[in-house]
């Protein structure tokens, strides 16, 4: 049902952050990140462009479904019974696991919203942002999807009531 | 005073990178402390000992489902700080089988009436990741209180939640559909975002029971700007869309509209894909569908490249003048850099393979096979195999081209798809006579190929060639050639059952020269001097040939040598008396034409089904293993086989050995014949391991050979079967040169077990199917009531009646579908006619206007 887990693992193999949407034991957990992160990281051995080009909608929202950056290689791979939209940020790669059915192109949209998110909270996130602030990124994620659908997509809305929490803290 | 010298997460994190240690001692020692932390009475040291434990357990992979009960107290905390570690705790490691699950209702159902409407959110989103059937049951109520809240947040959240809720616990789809319903017509964006997604699913599940929404849905899709909404919108209307045919005819202008003005990709290719895919009838649309793609496929961005192959293989079944207009797209696709792209050109180029364009789309691939890397090479070869093959070679006309592209195949030198190739070579052989001639002249090119004999991949092919020159030799031109390079010694490289195979095709490539000699020796008065010269010359290669395999190590290998040796020197002396074979007695002569009627038979194609069609006969026990072999045939698995002991060697054929080791241990010990024969089948076991079915405890013997062979189909054939019978399916066809088809069709490769898992989710889907129809009905009463006034009398009676049968027979219901489900199943489904047939006249009205 639309989006089965979201993970976020280093260059090296190492996974910084795993949000299941249905539940696997760990052994499996382990066994499909390894899968999939050789798959992945196997791809892309070479250097990547970024070029990134918007283009904004009038909405209320500030949704967007922009036009996405060069690759030297398309960014889903197909994995037993589902489809893994990956992208890959500075040193972490931002995989997605949906199910067949779910378009890939709003994925790439929805895993750049997540690190804009990101950037605008932490400022210039990084990968050690991540590491320190594990729950954080839990949260945010949290907002923005729920049971596997995404339910919000504004930016705004994702940060405030994560800034608030951490105000009253 | 615990809580400052405690190490926060931050600490464990900092520690952890600077340790020298080592990973997993660093954590022991962590979780040791962790441990003492967590069982202190103070809940902020608690609560941070749990935080870090979520951290471990996130990240190292370390087990935190014993701290359960800690998690639980860590969420009674009234400090929002605690409340939130707990909850991430909990969403991180409770499941199903949890214990103290029943403990968190009362929790949940604190944090969901609370005032603060972000503890609510936590309680909500712990419920939408960890919900059972029973928590679900529980806290309807309070969801369904939440869906009606008045700030949007909780909406937003509660609506995120109603999805999980509804698929545990289906009968809360009764209170809660209504509430959900008079979500899709707010104008906060947030919740309808989430509403959206919300339809999204369940219209996946069963279109038919939001067929009656789709006004709504027209409405938003019509009005909306926000892409997301519009993509899951979308989904919805192509899962609806092929339910109802007349939607689409509506939806179409809006759609193609939306595929014009926006800019966004993502958004094109959604309508695409729905065009495509649910409104394939309606001409425009699809027009300006297949413009769209041809835009994504001169694209350079591999994505898109990707995706616009994807959507015209979509369109293929139905519309493929759309991938004949853009086959050169296509074909410049099969150079890509991109495996996934080269992968669907390649799928796409398939399914415009027709009688016409086989020959020149295969030239094509093979080159491109030629060049590509190993991985696509075999994705070309198995492809074109496969559609090649299809419906009994439907598509191949000539098929001495097809079968020297198979020869063509086994030479490239990546190819590793060897199985395919053999089964295919047979098959032809079997089926189409007059490919016959063509087919030995290729096998005997292959066999004289030294490539091949080096490629492990290929050998069955070489199996295939050696079987067809042996069965179809009287198409050869020169079986002297052809013996030649079945007797070469290169063949040393092959596996043992290929050797066998050769032999045996030298035999009855000796065979049918004898006889044709005989024959010629019968007819004609006296032989001339070089036909007896080539004879005996033929006769020689062979027996220097094949004398040294005669003590081979294979058992098959060595009979069937020994088989023809015996054969030679019966037939040499019959040969050497040259002059007057006039009388029939001799021996050889009589031999020879026995042998060659039992070759001459010709071995057809069995249907699969055949054997099931065998019907077992009375008495005839099949066992499940071979348990009782030692009972059976333990008498006859003791005789020594005195010439061929080479006691050095490997264990197959120690057997004397065995022996001597099986009378110490009878001098020993006291249960004598059990021992002897179990070891025996120990024995036999270790031999043909490969013909035993595979038992459930590990056998310390078998050296693990079960595992690495499939089942074989018959366990101890003592009829002189060719080793290469394959029993394979045809469909009833017609044929250009003569394909021999079998009577009964059945297409059984796929697999019923798809079949079996969408019906097992069609009979899951259906309870809460009907839910969602009743609550329908019942929201729509006062609506219908007004509208439509005219012919509907009847069924707004129709539903009355209905809907006051309802409360009556949702127990009834609910009881029968534990007892059955069948009946209840018809019930069900006429009623959801009924339901559907009354909705439908309401709709029109609606829908046309």
């Amino acid at each position: 049902m639309g989006i089965r887990f979201i993970l976020m693992v280093n260059k090296q193999g190492q996974t910084r952050l795993a949000q299941y949407y249905e539940w696997l034991t760990l052994e499996e957990r382990r066994a499909l990140e390894g899968e999939i992160v050789r798959k992945c990281l196997a791809r892309n051995d070479q250097q990547i462009r970024f070029e990134l080009m918007f283009e904004f909608l009038c909405s209320y929202a500030g949704v967007l479904a922009g036009w996405l950056a060069l690759n030297e290689q398309c960014s889903f791979v197909e994995h037993r019974n589902y489809k893994i939209v990956y992208r890959r940020y500075a040193s972490l790669f931002f995989m997605v696991g949906v199910d067949d059915d779910e378009n890939e192109l709003a994925i790439l949209e929805f895993i750049h919203l997540l690190v804009e998110t990101m950037d605008k909270h932490f400022g210039n996130v990084c990968e050690l942002d991540i590491m320190f602030h594990l729950e954080k990124a839990h949260f945010m994620l949290e907002e923005m999807v729920m049971n596997g659908c995404i339910v919000e997509t504004s930016k705004a809305n994702i940060l405030s009531p994560i800034q608030l929490m951490d105000k009253a803290h | 005073m615990d809580n400052l010298f405690q190490r926060s997460l931050e600490d464990l994190i900092k520690g952890f990178r600077l340790q020298l240690l080592g990973d997993s001692s660093f954590i022991s020692r962590a979780l040791e402390e962790i441990r003492r932390e967590i069982k202190a009475t103070d809940l902020s040291t608690k609560s941070t000992a749990l935080h870090k434990l979520s951290y471990l357990a996130a990240i190292h992979g370390v087990d935190m489902s014993w701290a359960a009960f800690h998690a639980l107290e860590v969420v009674s905390s009234s400090r929002f700080h605690h409340k939130r570690i707990g909850y991430q705790a909990i969403t991180q490691s409770f499941h199903d089988q949890t214990s103290v699950l029943l403990l968190i209702t009362n929790q949940l159902r604190k944090d969901l009436n609370s005032v603060n409407e972000y503890e609510v959110s936590l309680a909500l989103e712990c419920l939408s990741r960890i919900g059972t059937r029973d928590l679900a049951r529980d806290l309807s109520p309070e969801v369904f209180t939440l869906l009606g809240s008045s700030k949007s947040f909780v909406r937003k959240k509660a609506t995120g939640v109603v999805l999980r809720v509804f698929d545990k616990y289906p009968d809360a789809v009764k209170v809660c559909f209504k509430r959900l319903v008079e979500n899709l017509e707010t104008s906060d964006p947030q919740i309808l975002s989430a509403v959206v997604g919300v339809f999204c699913e369940l219209a996946s599940k069963d279109p038919t029971s939001c067929l009656p929404l789709a006004p709504e849905f027209f409405k938003i899709l019509v009005d909306s700007r926000n892409n997301w909404v519009l993509i899951k919108l979308l989904k919805i209307f192509s899962k609806l869309a092929s339910v109802e045919p007349r939607l689409g005819r509506k939806v179409a202008e809006p759609i193609c509209e939306h595929m014009k003005r926006t800019v966004a990709k993502s958004l094109v290719f959604e309508c695409v894909r729905t065009v495509v895919s649910s409104l394939s009838d309606h001409e425009a649309a699809v027009k300006l569908a297949v413009a769209k793609i041809r835009e994504f496929l001169v694209e350079d961005d591999p994505n898109l490249k990707y995706l616009g192959l994807h959507a015209l293989s979509i369109a293929a079944p139905k519309h493929l003048w759309a991938v004949l207009e853009n086959k050169e797209a296509v074909v410049k696709a099969l150079s890509d850099e991109d495996p996934n792209v080269k992968l669907e050109a390649l799928h796409l180029l398939m399914a415009m393979v027709t009688e016409d364009n086989v020959s020149e789309i295969s030239r094509i691939l093979m080159n491109y096979a030629l060049k590509s890397d190993p991985l696509f090479c075999n994705e070309i070869i198995i492809s074109v195999l496969s559609v090649c093959s299809r419906n009994a070679y439907e598509i191949i006309v000539d098929f001495d081209w097809y079968v020297s592209l198979l020869g063509e195949m086994a030479r490239i030198p990546h190819c590793q798809r060897g199985e395919e190739i053999e089964h295919q070579l047979i098959d032809i052989g079997m089926r189409v006579r007059d490919a016959r001639p063509q087919l030995v002249r290729v096998s005997w090119a292959l066999l004289i190929d030294p490539a091949l004999l080096g490629n492990m991949f290929l050998h069955p092919i070489l199996s295939a060639a050696s079987w067809v020159s042996g069965e179809y030799v009287e198409f050869a031109k020169n079986p002297y050639e052809l013996v030649e390079a079945l007797v070469q010694p290169r063949t040393d490289l092959l596996p043992p059952y290929i050797r066998a195979i050769y032999i045996h095709s030298v035999f009855k490539v000796l065979v049918f020269c004898l006889r044709s000699y005989f024959s010629a020796q019968e007819s004609s008065s006296g032989s001339s001097s070089t036909v007896y010269e080539s004879i005996l010359n033929l006769v020689n290669v062979i027996e220097i040939g094949v004398w040294p395999l005669s003590g081979a190590y294979d058992v098959e290998v060595q009979e069937r040598a020994k088989n023809v040796l015996g054969f030679i020197g019966m037939a040499k002396q019959d040969i050497a008396k040259k002059v007057n074979l006039q009388d029939n007695e001799a021996e050889a002569c009589r031999v020879t034409a026995f042998m060659e009627d039992a070759f001459s038979e010709e071995l057809g194609p069995i249907s699969a089904n055949a054997r099931e069609k065998v019907c077992v006969p009375d008495g005839l026990e099949l066992e499940e293993n071979l348990g009782d072999l030692e009972e059976i045939c333990g008498k006859f698995l003791k005789p020594v086989e005195s010439d061929s002991v080479s006691c050095t060697d490997k264990i197959t054929f120690s057997v004397s050995n065995l022996r001597i080791r099986d009378q110490q241990e009878a001098s020993s010990s006291t249960s004598l014949p059990p021992k002897e024969s179990s070891s025996l089948l120990a024995e036999h076991r270790k031999r043909h391991g490969m013909y035993y079915l595979t038992s459930e405890k590990n056998d310390p013997d078998s050296n693990g050979t079960p595992n690495d062979y499939p089942p074989a189909n018959d366990l101890a054939s003592e009829i002189l079967l060719d080793p290469l019978d394959p029993k394979r399916k045809a469909k009833h066809r017609k044929s250009r040169p003569v394909v021999v088809k079998l009577d009964e069709g059945g297409e059984s490769r796929i697999t019923t077990s798809q079949a079996k898992t969408k019906q097992e989710s069609v009979t899951d889907d259906e309870s809460l199917s009907r839910d969602i129809q009743s609550a329908l009905l019942v929201n729509k009463k006062g609506k219908e009531r007004e509208k439509c006034e005219g012919n509907s009398n009847l069924v707004v009676q129709e539903e009355e009646t209905s809907r006051i049968e309802k409360p009556q027979n949702s127990e009834k219901k609910k009881k029968k579908k534990k007892n059955g489900e069948r009946t209840s199943g018809k019930h069900r489904s006429r009623r959801r006619s009924e339901v559907a047939s009354s909705s439908e006249q309401v709709e029109i009205p609606d829908l046309l206007l």
